[in-house]
């Protein structure tokens, strides 16, 4: 099979206006027909059902969650960028572009980051609209901020609750279809398996969560808005119940996976406390823009922050980086961070942590100042630590909170399964090796809002659908295979709990397929997981009952795919002989420690495409051609 | 970091399904350390649980940064526990003392039907948003975000209603288990934006018969639902639901 990704020809900025142009449309009358499915409603799952159904198309919507309001999109902090250029600054959706693109590592496909930042704009109007309650100015225009990276104010925010914001504004979107009854939801029901029905994927079974049941939902086209995979790790910025098993179980049945081993370490984080640790804490890098990163300049001063005079401090990020500062992008500050600790500068009781200091801005502004930007992050911070940001430095330290990688998809969101659709973090596309701060929202918004409704239209009116329904041998054969896997499950009756057995993995992955990755970690990486899947699938310890509410149960189906998914993510990471962006092989670095690509070897995207669980997977290619950024060294000093 | 950990005796509400009887049980949890969040003591209980072979305690929970609304737990008789503005999920065992006994229990309210053991079906409040906890305006064709200028206090006091959790707390924390503060914060936030005006008086009253149908009670005014709401949702979004309720029976639109 040969990839094509589906790039219109012509310049660069008038590709998706000609594209538009070209595809197919399904007749108004005929929309109802066509029945599509959505698999989750974040913010990109939920925009896209909602302005599907307003085209009239058929739509059933389901999710995991017990409402779509719970989505993990809700806990984005930050912002959401848009290249209005309101502040007159010098943006253009061409600034934008770029700087996704070189922000990237250039391994993102330009036609798409185009597009990104061309329909970006429509989005903050969009929810404008919804009554999404952006910050204002006085005059009471829209607010912008600046955010990690970037040199420009670009970034829409609603206090430090963006993500929060706009999926209620997208839930009810959501919410108005399923009133007017042309989106049926389901809630509490996780999808375990795809069905693929002569080559064209035509449903899905899901677990309905509180009965234990599978159920079959039949459809014309599937669209999987099932969020990313960073929970492999066990500790992430992610909530406690974000998984691959959706897509991974479509990668199964035939959907390649794109850059599995793209993934973007946070460097403003609350460090881990303990190992009861469940879970980490993100504190919005919003916090760069105002606090100032460091650490002693002498190994394992363990004296309080406070009492560290200023010329034995090191603001190592302003002293490497002199132009960026402490506003160079996140793999950058994130791995400068292990390497301080690394060096044995790092603080804390574990050490791995260092300071992020606003005692010269509250000297310089006042500490209301502060209180009003970021107020909620200090209550947080000390929520969680006990201690008070503004009297003391915090201690922040990188984590796992983003996944570039995902199912490939061409430029039609359309995996290499005809009639998946996959958007939002659950796909590979628009950030290449290393996403740039406030662009998954846009990224999961535009996909939803402003590219599906065009391109599945297209799809639909150039396919047949043969007439299928729940009865049908593969959705029967679906079931019973769930089933069977779940009765094997519950049987084990081993030793461990899922947790147990999941940090472990996180462990494995933390340590080598993490912040810096190199050939023998990998390797034995890739020795470890095999064992620890057999060990699972012989030792775990499910109670209860599988014809019920049973939330450990839920997990071991999602911790049997982690177990799978990290195997790839290594094998990718070993394949992949250079550094770029998030992926760091410590053997290729320049001389002062920064990423090293190595563009003639590999300017692709890795699709890989399963071959059975343990076997070797099959890597196809997809060239990357870079018309109009020409990539370069990034550079931030 | 500390090193002194507690013993602490919890009181659980167990319940098999929807349709069974529940009651308390008690669990002794040795090893609780002060800095564990509240969660992670209930996972520490849950680990041993299942390694014992017993069924783990199910509760809902999901974002652990105070802000999915997912968590719901009772905890000593009042929503989210003892501190203000703070969820469960963002609690930790520092609040508490060595020795002291913990009483868990879900959400009560006839509206709120308990799934298993912790966790309620809060669906009721999707259906109230159904019928009116939007702006009617389909994807595209919509005018620039600065078009309509939003005075800087309003817009303010719209994301202080916006910032709802909808964690149901408020109907848990209510003796007439009234969904009042909830409905008002979403019919608050949109009748404050001028985007929401054109469909003020059909949302008001829609949302209002909705959370009737869904047999949610009176508001009585004790705003014990401002004190327990971790998000310090205001109750004069209630007095604005009022008047827009009020309003919305005078006028013909
Ligand atoms: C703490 C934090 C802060 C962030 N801050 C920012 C920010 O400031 N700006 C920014 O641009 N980005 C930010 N991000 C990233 C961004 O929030 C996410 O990438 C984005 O919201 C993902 O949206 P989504 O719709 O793709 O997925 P999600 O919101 O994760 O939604 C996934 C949906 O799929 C459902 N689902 C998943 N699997 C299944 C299944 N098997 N069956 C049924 N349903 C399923 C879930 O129930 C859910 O409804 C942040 C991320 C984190 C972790
Ligand atoms: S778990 Fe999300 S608010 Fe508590």
């Amino acid at each position: 099979m040969t990839l094509n990704s589906k790039i219109p020809d012509g310049p660069i900025q008038q590709k998706w206006d000609n594209h538009r142009f070209n595809m197919k449309l399904v007749n108004p009358a005929n929309k109802r027909k066509y029945h599509i499915i959505v698999v989750g409603t974040g913010l990109a799952g939920s925009s896209a059902a909602a302005s599907l159904a307003e085209l009239g198309y058929n739509v059933t919507a389901l999710c995991y969650h017990e409402s779509p309001r719970r989505a993990h999109s809700i806990a984005a902090q930050g912002g959401i960028n848009a290249p209005k250029n309101y502040p007159n600054d010098g943006d253009s959706i061409w600034r934008l572009f770029y700087d996704t693109v070189k922000g990237g590592d250039y391994r993102a496909r330009e036609a798409n980051v185009y597009r990104l930042a061309q329909v970006s704009n429509s989005i903050i109007d969009q929810c404008v609209a919804q009554g999404v309650p952006f910050a204002r100015e006085y005059g009471g225009l829209l607010d912008n901020r600046s955010f990690g990276g970037a040199q420009v104010s670009r970034t829409f925010y609603a206090r430090g609750q963006t993500g929060q914001q706009l999926l209620l504004g997208a839930y009810s979107a959501l919410s108005r279809q399923i009133g007017l009854g042309t989106i049926k939801f389901y809630e509490r029901r996780e999808m375990l398996d795809l069905v693929v029905i002569d080559g064209q994927a035509r449903g899905i079974v899901a677990r309905n969560m509180v009965t234990g049941k599978f159920e079959s939902y039949v459809g014309d086209a599937v669209i999987l808005a099932t969020g990313g995979y960073g929970n492999v790790f066990f500790l992430s910025t992610n909530a406690m119940m974000c998984n691959a098993t959706a897509t991974w179980r479509a990668h199964k049945r035939g959907a390649f996976f794109g850059n599995p081993c793209f993934t973007q370490i946070h460097p403003t984080c609350i460090p881990v406390s303990s190992d009861h640790q469940s879970k980490l804490t993100l504190m919005s890098e919003s916090l760069r823009n105002s606090g100032r990163i460091w650490v002693p300049k002498a190994k394992g001063d363990k004296r309080h922050p406070n009492d560290i005079p200023e010329d034995e401090r090191d603001y190592y990020l302003e002293r490497l980086y002199p132009s960026f500062g402490n506003l160079v992008p996140r793999d950058v500050a994130s791995r400068r961070a292990k390497e301080m600790c690394d060096k044995g500068h790092g603080v804390g009781a574990t050490g791995l942590a260092v300071y992020l200091d606003f005692s010269s801005t509250i000297q310089r502004l006042g500490k209301g100042w502060v209180e009003e930007q970021y107020g909620n992050l200090f209550d947080m911070y000390q929520q969680i630590t006990g201690e008070n940001g503004y009297e003391q430095p915090m201690r922040i330290y990188p984590a796992v909170h983003y996944t570039m990688g995902g199912l490939w998809v061409d430029y039609n969101l359309m995996s290499t399964i005809p009639g998946l659709f996959v958007l939002g973090e659950a796909n590979f596309s628009d950030h290449g090796a290393n996403r740039l701060g406030a662009s998954a929202l846009m990224q999961g918004l535009a996909d939803g809002y402003f590219v599906i409704p065009y391109t599945i239209g297209d799809y639909l009116a150039t396919s047949k659908f043969p007439k299928v329904d729940v009865n049908h041998a593969a959705f029967k054969d679906t079931e019973r295979d769930l089933s069977q896997t779940t009765s094997q499950l519950m049987a084990i009756k081993g030793k461990k709990p899922v947790d147990v057995l999941h940090k472990q993995l996180g462990k494995i992955m933390w340590d080598k397929c993490g912040m810096g990755r190199n050939e023998a970690g990998l390797k034995e990486a890739l020795q470890e997981i095999p064992k620890l899947r057999e060990e699972f699938w012989n030792n775990v310890l499910i109670p209860g009952s599988a014809d019920s509410f049973n939330q450990e149960l839920e997990k071991a189906h999602r911790l049997a795919d982690f177990l799978e998914l990290s195997e790839l993510m290594c094998t990718d990471a070993l394949h992949r002989e250079e550094s770029c962006g998030g992926h760091f092989r410590e053997e290729s670095q320049t001389d002062d420690g920064e990423a090293k690509r190595d563009d003639d070897k590999f300017s692709y995207v890795a699709a890989w495409e399963f071959k059975g669980v343990g076997s070797k997977e099959t890597l196809h290619k997809e060239p990357l051609a870079f018309e109009y950024v020409k990539p370069s060294q990034r550079s931030y000093k | 970091m500390s090193e002194n950990t507690m013993t602490i005796k919890l009181k659980i509400w167990r319940q098999k399904d929807r349709n069974s009887g529940g009651q308390l049980v008690t669990y002794t949890m040795p090893g609780v350390s002060p800095d564990m969040s509240f969660l992670e003591m209930l996972d520490l209980l849950n680990l041993d649980l299942v390694r014992k072979g017993e069924d783990a305690v199910a509760f809902d929970h999901d974002c652990r940064e105070g802000i999915c609304g997912t968590c719901s737990l009772y905890i000593n008789g009042r929503a989210h526990g003892p501190l203000r503005g703070v969820t469960a999920c963002q609690l930790h065992m520092r609040t508490f003392h060595d020795g002291e006994t913990i009483v868990i229990e879900p959400w009560r309210a006839k509206p709120f039907p308990i799934i298993k053991d912790l966790v309620v079906d809060r669906s009721a409040f999707d259906r109230i948003m159904a019928v009116g906890g939007f702006i009617s305006v389909k994807t595209g064709g919509t005018p620039d975000g600065n078009a309509i200028p939003i005075a800087k206090p309003v817009a303010e006091e719209a994301m202080d209603a916006a910032a709802c959790i909808g964690c149901g707390a408020c109907v848990a924390a209510c003796k007439n288990g009234s969904a009042m503060l909830f409905v008002s914060a979403k019919v608050s936030q949109l009748a404050l934006l001028p985007q929401g005006h054109a469909e003020r008086k059909a949302r008001v009253e829609a949302m209002v018969a909705q959370m009737d149908e869904e047999g949610f009670g009176n508001c009585s005014n004790t705003y014990a639902c401002e004190a327990e709401c971790p998000k310090n949702i205001s109750v004069e979004h209630i007095a604005r639901l009022n008047r827009e309720y009020l309003r919305a029976k005078f006028i013909q639109e």
